[in-house]
């Protein structure tokens, strides 16, 4: 009798758990919408901090130069070395310059820079604006008539939609100089030569969706950012949990926006 | 402060029947008081009783669950964008924890609500009011510092400076003296009186900080189970029959004296 009512006990406990669990999760996402409706509607309307949004842009932009500039080297080089082989046993060594433009602007530029600042810029914006919510100086800026959001966030999250594109044309720039010098040290191709045929292959739809990918990235990395952080909660425990929840969240959509994109991109092929 | 001046000034903040929870947890329970023109209100209280919650909820950035708030004519819950923002430009908010703009310089810290509020102010303009406010507070070497650079003392005094800047009509001080030293809570004291009469502001502080409330305040309100228990000038309220009042006296003057003592 007694075991039958601590089972009872215990599955409507794990029902109100579960319950709990699915109201939050919905609740997140709405909190989230909500958040993305206010961007929109501060973004456009007056006043505008230019000011602040071309100090983010240099933030964002230039400051990840280096990072992105060696890792789009490496991924040109590591693709390059990788798919020789494979090629090789066919005796298509030469279309090489082709599959890995290909490869790159479609696909490896957009996604490995937008990971790198996902890891980088996004956890950033969590943790700034974390710390700045948990040392009340979100409320302060509140308090003096200043409007918080139109300054820290809707400023952040145009800067990196506007960087992400350019950083990701320039990662599939420098990756390209990576292949061909791997390439070059191989089959001693010229660059004249690597280029022709690397871009003979590649139409204004590759371009295009790489760069609309790259905005919705780059919106995502900083729309994930800026909610966790503007809503940290908990002292330097929040702080720490808003910018690694920033990553995990922008990463994990940046994966899931990949695989939608492309589908809707190949529909035009 | 005697009665019959009272009557003839006008209430600048006037709280009726204010009520906030937390979950579970009523931190204020039906808070009524109103604040004079040209008035310090001193409001003691155990720690966790909702002290800075009244004054977060006069600012306009925490929601009431029921009860009004009016601050200088206008219901505080029901304005909303713009109508906000033009009353917070009355309000001037000094923090626990200063809350300055860390990555800013004292003088950005400074020229930030300026320049975002008065968008019309030439350069000049700017310098000015922010070398008259570093004045004010005694800090006019601190300009190109950081906030990280300044002591704790400082650190109050820049945040004070900050709200100055936009000459505010109401103070709200929470804490203003936590986490100092006697001589520089002293300083802070002297200061928050000198903005009183300097700027014409009337103010709300926020203490745990018996020598705090009884020099800068013109009228004490103790707050205990989510309700002022009693208000009235120091001597009155520290003089008090109420036996709770008298407990939280007694801790806190046991406590003022080993302070003083050591």
């Amino acid at each position: 009798m007694e075991l039958d009512s601590e089972k009872i006990h215990n599955s409507s406990k794990e029902k109100f758990l579960i319950s709990k669990t699915v109201d939050g999760f919905f609740l997140s996402i709405y909190s989230v919408f909500k958040f993305i409706v206010r961007f929109f509607r501060e973004a456009f309307s007056s006043p505008f901090e230019f000011k602040e949004i071309i100090n983010q842009c240099y933030q964002v932009g230039y400051k990840s130069l280096p990072l992105i500039s060696l890792t789009g080297f490496i991924t040109g080089i590591v693709f390059t070395k990788q798919s020789r082989p494979s090629l090789a046993t066919f005796g298509a060594s030469s279309w090489l310059p082709s599959l890995i433009s290909i490869a790159v602007i479609r696909a490896l530029a957009p996604l490995v820079t937008a990971l790198i600042a996902a890891g980088k810029v996004g956890s950033n914006m969590g943790a700034e604006l974390g710390s700045m919510k948990v040392t009340e100086q979100i409320d302060a800026m509140e308090v003096s008539a200043t409007n918080p959001f139109k300054f820290l966030v809707v400023t952040r999250v145009t800067a990196i939609s506007i960087m992400l594109p350019i950083l990701v044309l320039y990662s599939g720039l420098v990756g390209m100089f990576g292949a061909y010098f791997n390439i070059h040290q191989n089959e001693l191709t010229s660059l004249t030569a690597f280029f022709k045929s690397a871009f003979s292959t590649i139409t204004f739809l590759d371009i295009f969706s790489s760069i609309l990918k790259a905005i919705v990235y780059g919106f995502t990395i900083g729309i994930a950012g800026c909610y966790q952080g503007y809503n940290a909660q908990n002292g330097t425990q929040g702080v720490g949990r808003a910018a690694n929840a920033a990553v995990v969240v922008a990463m994990f959509m940046i994966f899931i926006e990949e695989m939608l994109i492309v589908q809707v991109v190949n529909n035009f092929r | 402060m005697g009665d019959e001046q009272n009557i003839n000034r006008e209430a600048v903040i006037s709280i009726r029947g204010l009520k906030k929870s937390f979950g579970s947890l009523t931190v204020l329970d039906g808070v009524d008081i109103d604040i004079l023109k040209g008035e310090n209100v001193a409001v003691l209280g155990r720690s966790g009783t909702g002290k800075s919650v009244l004054i977060k909820i006069i600012s306009g950035l925490l929601k009431p669950d029921s009860g009004i708030v009016t601050v200088l004519g206008e219901e505080v819950d029901k304005l909303r964008g713009a109508a906000l923002q033009r009353l917070r430009l009355k309000i001037g908010f000094s923090f626990q924890s200063s809350a300055l703009y860390d990555s800013m310089s004292v003088r950005e810290n400074l020229e930030f609500p300026l320049v975002r509020n008065k968008r019309n102010l030439t350069q000049k303009e700017i310098n000015d009011s922010i070398e008259e406010v570093l004045a004010d507070v005694g800090l006019s070497q601190t300009i190109h510092q950081m906030p990280s650079e300044l002591s704790g003392g400082q650190r109050k005094r820049i945040g004070i400076a900050r709200t100055l800047i936009l000459k505010p009509e109401i103070m709200l001080y929470d804490e203003p003296t936590s986490g100092l030293d006697p001589i520089t809570s002293i300083e802070i004291n002297n200061l928050i009186e000198k903005v009183q009469k300097q700027y014409n502001t009337s103010s709300i502080i926020i203490t745990h900080d018996l020598t705090c409330a009884k020099s800068v305040s013109d009228r004490v309100a103790i707050l205990l189970n989510g309700k002022f228990l009693v208000t009235g000038d120091f001597e009155t309220v520290f003089h008090t029959a109420d036996a709770t009042v008298k407990t939280f006296y007694d801790y806190n003057f046991i406590n003022d004296n080993e302070n003083n003592k050591k």
